[in-house]
């Protein structure tokens, strides 16, 4: 029975963790920001790319992976100075601009780095309960999800930096008039979103195949959680994952992956339907 | 100017311009071969080598003098795993750059979404992959293998030596479904049984919960028919889950190269049957390895779909060589004579008169715990009989359909 119970918890924690971390640097950049990144995906890419490449070079995994969401936060940080900064006021042309970008980069990798990557293979580590037997790795998998939730509340309620980035987000011109330099704090959010897409690529890398298309896997996901949650990363993101895992492990266990995934989208029909700000909508105001 | 001259000028002309005429009739068109391959989006991967093999095909057949002395000028789209794209892509080879014949197609979905195109046409259509069989079509030639070459050998093996009961993991659509239809019909027969199937929509790339509800069936072993790079990544979590079964396949190790791409030991203990995969050691294998790999040096492997590409274009010579011609009727009638065969790099393979697919010598092979690859048993040459013994008879009827085992041709 207690294998039972440990694996409904442990199926549940890794659709949660894979929607946490799949969609927390959207949160930033779409749900915070309102930039409808289409090239969220890439940045997912990029950090399973660097992360697997370090690792051939001999960088110890948990460093490379670390090195890797450092990257895309940097590459993030560049790609804002150049395009999306021109963006803020179109979102609908920063829709554009950011899928050209994604289409640029998926092919870019194509011809570059070729179809294919050799895998690095997860870290080695199972453990038995019952007749089941887990893979430790999707445990560390969890466990960073909760870790990047954590961060991302003391990053925005708990440091100077998160107020004036809230308010930047708010209403830009008065705290500009405020003395705060939106300029720099759009700047570092943006970088902040993408270097968690790369976390994101980093941790799975070593659990997927590599192919230049690999962040398509995650988008959908990525973007179903931000939309459902709302605009409050921590009150929106994180009970929208909660809610769609728990329904996602139902249906997988009981009917399999097609009517999980189904599943997963007609609540999220349903959710917008009803609660067409998101899930934050309610939480923020009851919390008031 | 006298009158002399003028008549020497006209005359200098006329000869001149018959000469023009006649190397033109010497010097005739190059053939046109259409190729769509996906060299970009998910499958790029398997495209690539297909694009690759028929690139050196095409290379060594112009140098050693083309077909029936003509030139062959390849016309390669890439319709990027989409199949509105190859829809597109065809009729613009088909009716606007009119090629003589045309080769590709990936997944069973792109294949189906061409058929009915290439059908309205007279131009011959070679499929170069492996699939889940049944195509009954005058116009289709196929030149990969089928279940009674894969699932007819390998699922009584599978079943002797770990058990009678198997789970089944497959992609959620033609190629997926039909082939766990043949799986459960030859569990049957074996007196087998299906502990579990599940069908996993395309670009899925999460296991855990497939991974435990395996364990609670308890199979003795996994037919694993997921397919692309997504779905791949079932190996490396199965791994890492420690699920340690033995696996099955029609499409891992030769088709998708798995145990290159992944680390082993992922893909520890997987069997399959095919008729190429690069661990072929015979002098003409090692000859046509040698050949690739000069020209494309960066090749991770030489899977079975680029050499099933590479023999579609000497199998079409062969054909338009014994016809003397580039016209589907007149190579169809070779194709009946029961004559058309080439030595390819497996060895001799022959096109069915009945079916127009391909015999192949068929092996079964397995991967250890290295990723090393070893042949288990060699089945010789296995004809592709079932279409012909379910009813299908191209020389007498053109059906155009799919069949599988659940459904056949009706009896008129």
């Amino acid at each position: 029975m207690s294998a039972e119970l440990f694996s409904v918890f442990y199926q549940f924690a890794d659709v949660f963790a894979f929607l946490i971390l799949s969609a927390a640097g959207l949160a930033i950049v779409f749900g915070m920001m309102g930039v409808i990144n289409m090239a969220h995906g890439e940045f997912i890419m990029c950090g399973a790319y660097v992360t697997v490449g370090l690792v051939n070079l001999g960088v110890p995994l948990p460093i490379a992976q670390i090195l890797a969401a450092v990257t895309a936060g940097i590459i993030g940080m560049i790609v804002e100075l150049l395009i999306v900064r021109r963006f803020y006021k179109r979102p609908l042309d920063s829709l554009l601009a950011t899928w050209g970008l994604s289409l640029i980069v998926t092919q870019s990798m194509l011809l570059i780095v070729g179809s294919a990557v050799r895998g690095i293979g997860t870290p080695e580590g199972s453990f038995a309960i019952g007749g089941y037997t887990f893979s430790t790795y999707r445990l560390v998998l969890f466990g960073a999800a909760v870790a990047v939730l954590a961060g991302l509340y003391i990053i925005f309620m708990k440091t100077r930096f998160g107020v004036v980035a809230r308010a930047t987000m708010q209403n830009a011109a008065m705290a500009k008039a405020l003395g705060a330099r939106t300029g720099r704090i759009y700047s570092i959010s943006f970088g902040i979103g993408t270097a968690l897409a790369g976390l994101c690529g980093a941790l799975y890398a070593p659990t997927m195949t590599l192919i230049p298309t690999m962040g398509a896997t995650f988008v959908v996901e990525s973007f179903v959680t931000v939309v459902i949650g709302g605009a409050n990363v921590l009150l929106g993101t994180a009970p929208a994952a909660v809610f769609l895992a728990m329904i996602r492990m139902a249906l997988n266990a009981s009917y399999g992956q097609i009517i999980g995934q189904i599943g997963m989208l007609f609540a999220v029909i349903l959710i917008i339907r009803v609660l067409p700000e998101g899930l934050s909508s309610v939480l923020v105001r009851r919390g008031r | 100017m006298n009158s002399g001259r003028i008549v020497g000028m006209v005359l200098f002309a006329a000869v001149l311009g018959t000469a023009a005429i006649g190397s033109a009739q010497a010097a005739e068109p190059p053939l046109k071969v259409g190729l769509l391959e996906d060299v970009s989006g998910d499958l790029a991967f398997m495209g690539m080598p297909k694009l690759h093999g028929s690139q050196l095909a095409v290379e060594e057949i112009n140098k050693s003098g083309g077909i029936l002395g003509r030139q062959i000028e390849l016309i390669h789209l890439d319709p990027q795993g989409d199949n509105a794209r190859y829809q597109e892509f065809g009729r613009r080879l088909l009716n606007r750059d009119k090629v003589d014949v045309l080769i590709g197609g990936i997944t069973s979905a792109s294949r189906e979404a061409l058929r009915p195109i290439v059908d309205r046409t007279t131009t011959p259509y070679f499929y170069t992959n492996q699939y889940e069989g049944g195509v009954c079509d005058a116009s289709m030639v196929s030149m990969g293998a089928v279940p009674e070459q894969q699932f007819s050998t390998l699922i009584p093996w599978m079943v002797q030596k770990f058990g009678k009961k198997v789970y089944v993991i497959a992609a959620d659509y033609n190629f997926g479904q039909i082939s766990a239809e043949w799986n459960r019909k030859i569990m049957k027969d074996l007196g087998g049984e299906v502990v579990g199937e599940e069908f996993i929509p395309l670009g899925v790339s999460q296991f855990a919960q497939t991974i435990q509800n395996i364990q609670k069936a308890k199979p003795d072993w996994l037919l694993t028919i997921n397919v692309g790079a997504a779905q791949d990544s079932f190996f490396e979590q199965a791994a890492a889950a420690n699920l340690n079964l033995p696996m099955g396949s029609s499409i891992k190790v030769m088709l998708g190269f798995e145990h290159k791409r992944f680390k082993p030991p992922a893909l520890n203990n997987m069997h399959a049957t095919a008729n190429w995969f690069e661990e072929i050691d015979t002098p003409e294998a090692n000859d046509f390895k040698k050949r690739w790999h000069a020209k494309f040096p960066d090749e991770l492997y030489i899977n079975d779909m680029g050499y099933n590409a590479y023999n579609a274009l000497y199998m079409y010579k062969a054909l338009v060589e014994k016809a003397k011609s580039t016209k589907l009727d007149d190579m169809r009638k070779v194709i009946a004579s029961g004559d058309a065969c080439i030595d390819a790099p497996e060895g001799k393979v022959c096109i069915d008169p009945k079916s127009q697919h391909t015999s192949h010598r068929m092996r079964l092979i397995s991967v250890g715990p290295k990723h090393e690859v070893t042949v288990e048993k060699d089945y010789g040459t296995i004809q592709p009989y079932w279409l012909g013994e379910i009813g299908c008879d191209l020389t007498k009827k053109n059906d155009k359909d799919q069949y599988t085992p659940s459904h056949l041709p009706s009896k008129s």
